[in-house]
């Protein structure tokens, strides 16, 4: 193949990231295997996965890789021609095998030597293979190149291939799946079917024409010549005439279909967007610029209806600049399922380790999210079902002595809803117990004997830093470095975190967030002669500060009396450094913003409106400023900043948040 | 250094100057964007007095830097002849306010001197050279030094806290070295 050194350094990292997507494929696919055993489709897809990251290996040398991927694929093509069925057994060396895999991947990658355990895994995949197979013979040991391998007869065949009209349209080459059949063996002739090659007037060049009958003398069994047509087969027609009847054994260990490298690179910056959604972009665009055209020729008209037609274009563009930034807004959203799709594995494995029998039921995984949101969702929500699974669902004795079904059951739930995106974790375990979570927290000083908290207040404590009811600490959970993490990654990025639970009947956890990071709601508010934006989300209420309620602490600053509760007072003006005459805190209003350091009041000169903001980061330009988290253009055309209350909350209290309260009322 | 100075800005280049009181700036003209007339600018809290705020860029939102508070100059009330040269580099994108900017000189080689080591008003480290043109003298900014300057080093404690500075910190490094 004439590929230069440099061509290959590009092709490789495609391959690398490719093999790494294979590799998710064949994990979802074998756990989709365990429940139903008998689909043909999911080995198959199994089959192909393996199948490209052994083609792959063998063209860039990586012979390790190639080595144990021939031996996995041999296993597979077994489970495909349905000689062996599935049993759990055969299906965790599959999984663990994957897991090798992706060691075997990143020591390619980093050119570092082989990770440990893969001779191990090996030896139990041939072992298994042995197991089906009879007879480590059967399989043939890998050759990097062109092996031929296998008892078959020798025999004449005639392969058809009618490769489907959009075959270059998806970056294969028929001549290269044609040299790869003629590898198998003796070539007799090879004819070029042309009769449906139109004119050359009407000819499209991206459209593939051709078909080709190929004669070979070859020892290859059926399936091994169909395996060259793998990733062309479900666009193409092939038929292999006068076949032998296959025998046993013999599959063939050949480069895979090199044309497969050429598809789109995708890394974490990129983005694949149908062009579907691209074409409705372009029309939206067109559209804009027609309204252009309409007003600038009102503007140029002498005719009485100028204005309106100028109105009329105004209309126009209002509409269609919304849809754009809608469907601009599309197309950084991905399924939410790119999250999802790793839970099954993480259950299985889980509940396994500790013994329990869990069900994960998953939904909603085609609601779409903004692509920052998923990759910020995936640790917390691994989080949230480690600790369901650990802390949450019973051993199956204790289920049974409970009476529940012994299968404990695990939900996994996103829907869209009002504009944002809900995802639920729930199961049906043991619940929090309140009792526990008092006893912790009065221990750990979170909580003073005589207060008085109701459950839910209670159960919230679980959020705080270093909170933990697990009698043990366990690999997983327990160690109080969790919840208050997961609370703080989703208030991050706009989201709401809430929890309910009954003692014995389960734990339901839900997240609220925004759809993009880049438009959220907020709160105008004027602070001197100033414009700011407050998040709306994080704003609890706000009221007109009466001199009676203010009150100043010794070492606690400035306190304000909210129904009982004293909470710092923050003069925005003064935090912010800007000068102000008038210091009449009476004629002020307080914006109540919920943080991880408590509640904070804001004082405010006065409260501008709500709207939708979008959200500019200071860093492109500029750096980060403490106390904010990003800047909006107004209507006017200033630029407004946005507020972060967990930063002025940070900077007011030093942190201190909870002393504060708690020095507040014991002085009240 | 200087001679370092001297030798990168020995080779023929293009320069806009501007106006700063009675002296005059020159600004590598691969380095401006655009110029603009002065526009509403928003104050930045706790950030350095020459960082006068950020303005509305078709969107961007871009920082200004006020030339004269940077280099210590008396401050004079912004006027219609005040204008706010935008800059770029690497990928930031900086205003800078100045009182006024007169024309493009095409500078050769040998019309370029190492800048003074002292008696200049400014901060010399913020120079790369002087040119000499009939009776004019322009002394000639550089442009990276000045904005990785303003956007980065204001606050260095905030910059660490905010885990973001690093980069900007080891370019400066690298400008300084």
């Amino acid at each position: 193949m004439p590929l230069t050194e440099k061509d290959l350094s590009r092709f490789e990292a495609t391959f690398f990231e490719e093999a790494e997507e294979h590799v998710a494929t064949m994990e979802r696919a074998l756990l989709a295997l365990e429940t139903s055993p008998d689909d043909s489709e999911l080995v198959n897809s199994v089959f192909r996965a393996a199948h490209s990251i052994k083609g792959g290996a063998g063209m860039f040398g990586f012979e390790d890789l190639a080595g144990f991927t021939h031996v996995l694929e041999t296993l597979l093509d077994r489970l495909r021609q349905g000689r062996d069925r599935l049993t759990p057994r055969v299906a965790d060396v599959l999984l663990c095998s994957a897991d090798t895999l992706r060691g075997l991947l990143d020591a390619a990658r980093l050119r570092g030597p082989e990770p440990p355990g893969v001779g191990a895994m090996r030896e139990s995949l041939e072992r298994e293979l042995d197991a089906v197979g009879g007879g480590a013979n059967a399989h043939g040991a890998y050759q990097a190149r062109d092996g031929h391998a296998g008892p078959q007869e020798v025999r004449d065949v005639e392969v058809t291939f009618e490769p489907g009209r959009e075959l270059f349209a998806r970056g294969m080459d028929p001549l290269l799946v044609v040299r790869d059949l003629l590898s198998l063996g003796e070539a007799g002739r090879v004819r070029s079917d042309l009769s449906s090659l139109p004119d050359l007037d009407a000819l499209d060049p991206e459209v593939c024409y051709l078909r080709f009958v190929v004669d070979l003398r070859t020892a290859a069994s059926d399936s091994a010549i169909r395996d060259v047509f793998a990733f062309v087969e479900d666009v193409s027609k092939i038929a292999i005439a006068r076949p032998v009847p296959a025998a046993e054994g013999g599959t063939f260990a050949r480069e895979g279909a090199r044309a497969e490298v050429t598809k789109t690179v995708t890394t974490a910056t990129t983005v694949r967007v149908s062009t579907e959604k691209i074409d409705k972009i372009i029309d939206l665009v067109g559209e804009l610029v027609i309204a252009e055209t309409m007003i600038l020729s009102a503007l140029a008209s002498e005719q009485p209806d100028a204005r309106v037609r100028l109105r009329d274009a105004a209309e126009a563009i209002g509409r269609n600049t919304r849809e754009l930034q809608e469907e601009v807004m599309g197309v950084r959203m991905v399924p939410v399922g790119t999250v999802f799709g790793r839970f099954p594995r993480v259950v299985r494995d889980l509940a396994a380790k500790f013994g329990k029998a869990i069900v994960l039921h998953v939904e909603g995984e085609d609601t779409e999210i903004d692509r920052g949101m998923v990759e910020q969702l995936a640790d917390p929500l691994t989080h949230l079902v480690r600790n369901a699974i650990d802390h949450g669902i019973e051993s199956p004795e204790v289920r049974a002595e409970l009476g529940k079904p012994a299968e404990g059951r695990i939900g996994l739930r996103a829907a869209h809803q009002g504009g944002r995106v809900v995802v639920d974790v729930d199961d049906d375990g043991a619940g929090l117990n309140v009792e526990r979570i008092r006893e912790k927290a009065l221990a750990s000083g979170l909580l003073d004997a005589d207060a008085d908290q109701d459950e839910q207040a209670l159960m919230a404590l679980i959020f705080a830093p270093g909170f933990s009811t697990a009698k043990e600490i366990t690999d997983v959970s327990g160690r109080g470095v969790g919840m208050d993490v997961v609370k703080r990654t989703i208030e991050g990025v706009g989201g709401v975190i809430s929890l309910s639970s009954e003692l014995g009947k389960g734990t339901h956890v839900r997240l609220s967030l925004p759809l993009t990071t880049a438009i959220m709601d907020g709160l105008s508010v004027r602070i001197a002669d100033q414009t700011f934006v407050l998040p709306l989300l994080s704003i609890v209420e706000s009221f007109r500060l009466k001199p009676e309620h203010l009150k100043t602490v010794l070492g606690a600053g400035e306190v304000v009396r909210v129904r009982g509760d004293a909470i710092p007072l923050v003069r925005m003006h003064r935090e912010l450094g800007i000068d102000v005459e008038s210091t009449d805190p009476s004629r002020s209003i307080v914006c109540v913003v919920d943080t991880s350091s408590g509640r904070v009041g804001l004082l405010v000169d006065e409260l501008l409106g709500q709207g939708q903001v979008v959200i500019k980061t200071l860093e492109t330009n500029y750096r980060r400023i403490d106390g904010m988290m990003g800047a909006t253009i107004a209507g006017d055309g200033r630029v407004a900043l946005i507020v972060d209350p967990q930063g002025i909350a940070r900077r007011a209290t030093g942190g201190r948040g909870k002393e504060k309260e708690h020095a507040a009322r014991e002085s009240n | 250094m200087p001679l370092e100075k001297a030798t990168e800005a020995a080779t023929a280049r293009q320069v806009l100057t501007l106006g700063l009181g009675d002296e005059e700036y020159g600004l590598d003209i691969l380095r401006v964007r655009e110029i603009k007339g002065y526009s509403v600018i928003t104050p930045i809290p706790n950030s350095p007095a020459y960082v006068k705020g950020v303005m509305n860029l078709r969107g961007t939102v871009v920082p200004v830097v006020g030339l004269r508070e940077r280099f210590g100059l008396p401050t004079v009330a912004y006027d219609k002849f005040t204008v706010i040269v935008i800059v770029t580099v690497g990928a930031r994108v900086v205003g800078l306010v100045v009182d006024a900017v007169s024309d493009v000189l095409d500078l050769g080689p040998n019309d370029v001197e190492p800048p003074p080591e002292f008696g200049a008003r400014v901060d010399t480290s913020m120079l790369t050279g002087v040119a000499k043109r009939e009776e004019r003298l322009v002394m000639l900014l550089d442009v990276e030094r000045l904005v990785l300057d303003a956007v980065g080093a204001g606050l260095p404690e905030a910059l660490t806290a905010a885990g973001v500075g690093q980069t900007t910190n080891s370019r400066l490094e690298a400008t300084a070295s």
